[in-house]
């Protein structure tokens, strides 16, 4: 059997409902901000949620988003904005690996892998109304190109002439980790020395919104105080907060990555995946499936699960699903339960998706560079007990070592990737 | 210039992104002003629209400059 090669990370990039830029997002996030606030774009008064975590706009100054930064605005035009921020999150990404492959070995060498939930849903609802109204031949040759979810990494690698393996994943809310954990395993098998990988996610449109809260995913009481409204564990949750944006990596092979001298944030060492085969949109009461998911990640690190010092997990601030991660969680740990600390960033953030497994991914990886574990905020009334830390309400100081971070999709999809920092 | 010719170059520099003095009644689409294919398909459907005109596919095969789209509109849009 051939010998499995070992991927670190070397480049972070990120877009969220904090800000434009891995930096700055990490200090808003620290520093307890939440990216909720009040739709403004479009009608909402007949939703019953009207909130969501969005980027903040702007000149791009100051960790604001200004999609002219990241992509010529007629090419903007023919395509939904999660491709957008997938080119920023990239772009960011490579910028910082400082990979910039030029020669034709390189090139091939270097591949993409960045998936979404959802992708281009709003603009197939504005070409289902324009078919309607005004007939096929006002269909925008852009329409397919443009909405199609791999074209996130499509538009990524003619950016940056990567033409490596290019791939796409779409599993709902796992999108982000399995993106990342399928890229790591390319490398590993020799497939490629440089993966870009990550998910990108734009929901927050009327029909996405009106699609959530038919299957009764989103908060719908705090549309007054959109601030208080994601709080994973507390006893007051009711929902998910919907965010945006992109979280991207580069992965590389580790020899690749010493060989050019690259700055390496951490070593992915195990990535887990597993099924619920229950429910469509909730949880196996029995937590069995994200148990399964973190024990094979953790099989395929060669750790012991007390080994964990951080778990980022899914918590998306839903009745059912945050209580039946955390028991997986003490089912997995046992007794090294007291020393774990474990953290819902979804709470400042928003549920980013597609997106969310791969900004959760980069916020494990700073956790572990800062030794600070980043808040669940909100959690004011835990509607459970446990002793694991869930970091109510203000960050921490913790050396970490390893540390896990989960992703659960609707379909009963399950992702798990665990990091270590190299010695 | 006509009118007809100051619309084609307004729609042709609102699609294409490229600077007004780049688009002269020789300026071919792919060649000179960076369209591809998709672009110039989205140009015919823009001028269909702006001017309420159909513009058959073998017509719109031979629309290749901003000329050659003055000339069929001036001919054709009503």
């Amino acid at each position: 059997m051939m010998m499995l090669r070992r991927v670190v990370v070397t480049g972070l990039g990120m877009v969220t409902p904090l800000a434009c830029g891995v930096e700055q997002t990490w200090a808003r996030l620290l520093a307890g901000r939440s990216g909720a606030s009040r739709i403004e774009s479009f009608e909402t008064s007949d939703l019953p949620c009207r909130i969501a975590c969005q980027i903040p706009r702007g000149d791009g100054s100051d960790g604001t988003w200004n999609p002219d930064d990241w992509m010529d605005p007629k090419d903007q035009r023919k395509v939904d904005p999660f491709i957008v921020y997938a080119m920023a999150a990239a772009k960011q990404a490579l910028d910082d690996a400082g990979w910039h492959p030029t020669g034709y070995d390189e090139q091939a060498a270097s591949g993409v892998l960045i998936g979404s939930g959802i992708g281009g849903i709003e603009g197939i609802a504005d070409a289902a109304l324009i078919l309607r109204d005004k007939g096929p031949r006002r269909l925008s040759p852009f329409f397919i190109p443009g909405r199609l979810i791999n074209l996130a990494s499509g538009y990524v690698s003619i950016a940056h002439g990567l033409k490596g393996p290019n791939h796409a994943v779409v599993t709902a809310c796992s999108t982000g980790a399995h993106a990342i954990g399928d890229a790591a395993r390319l490398i590993a098998l020799g497939d490629a020395d440089v993966m870009v990988a990550g998910g990108t996610e734009s929901p927050i449109s009327r029909i996405a919104m009106a699609g959530f809260a038919a299957c009764r995913a989103l908060s719908t009481h705090f549309n007054d105080e959109p601030t208080r409204a994601s709080r994973p564990y507390d006893r007051d949750r009711d929902g998910f907060v919907m965010g945006e944006g992109s979280g991207v990596v580069v992965l590389e092979d580790y020899e690749h990555a010493v060989a050019r001298g690259a700055r390496i944030y951490a070593e992915l060492v195990g990535y887990g995946l597993s099924g619920d085969a229950f429910h469509i949109t909730s949880p196996s009461e029995d937590g069995d499936g994200a148990y399964r998911c973190m024990k094979a990640a953790l099989k395929r690190a060669g750790l012991d699960p007390t080994a964990l010092d951080y778990v980022n997990a899914h918590g998306t601030s839903t009745p059912l699903g945050d209580e039946i991660e955390l028991g997986a969680v003490e089912r997995l740990i046992g007794d090294a339960a007291s020393r774990l600390t474990m953290s819902s960033t979804k709470s400042a953030t928003g549920h980013l998706l597609g997106a969310a497994g791969a900004i959760e991914a980069i916020f494990t990886i700073l956790a572990m560079r800062d030794g600070k574990v980043p808040p669940t905020l909100n959690l004011e009334n835990p509607s459970i007990e446990t002793r694991i830390d869930l970091v109510p309400l203000a960050a921490k100081e913790k050396r970490i070592d390893v540390a896990l971070s989960n992703s659960f999709g609707f379909g009963g999809t399950n992702a798990s990737l665990v990091f270590a920092r190299l010695p | 210039m006509s009118d007809i010719a100051e619309r084609v170059k307004k729609i042709v520099v609102e699609h294409l992104g490229v600077e007004a003095e780049k688009v002269n009644e020789n300026a071919n689409f792919i060649d000179d002003l960076g369209a591809d294919s998709l672009d110039t398909v989205e140009l015919v459907m823009a001028f269909e629209e702006e001017f309420n005109v159909e513009i058959p596919d073998d017509a719109a095969e031979t629309i290749v400059t901003v000329g050659d789209a003055i000339k069929f509109l001036e001919k054709n849009a009503g």
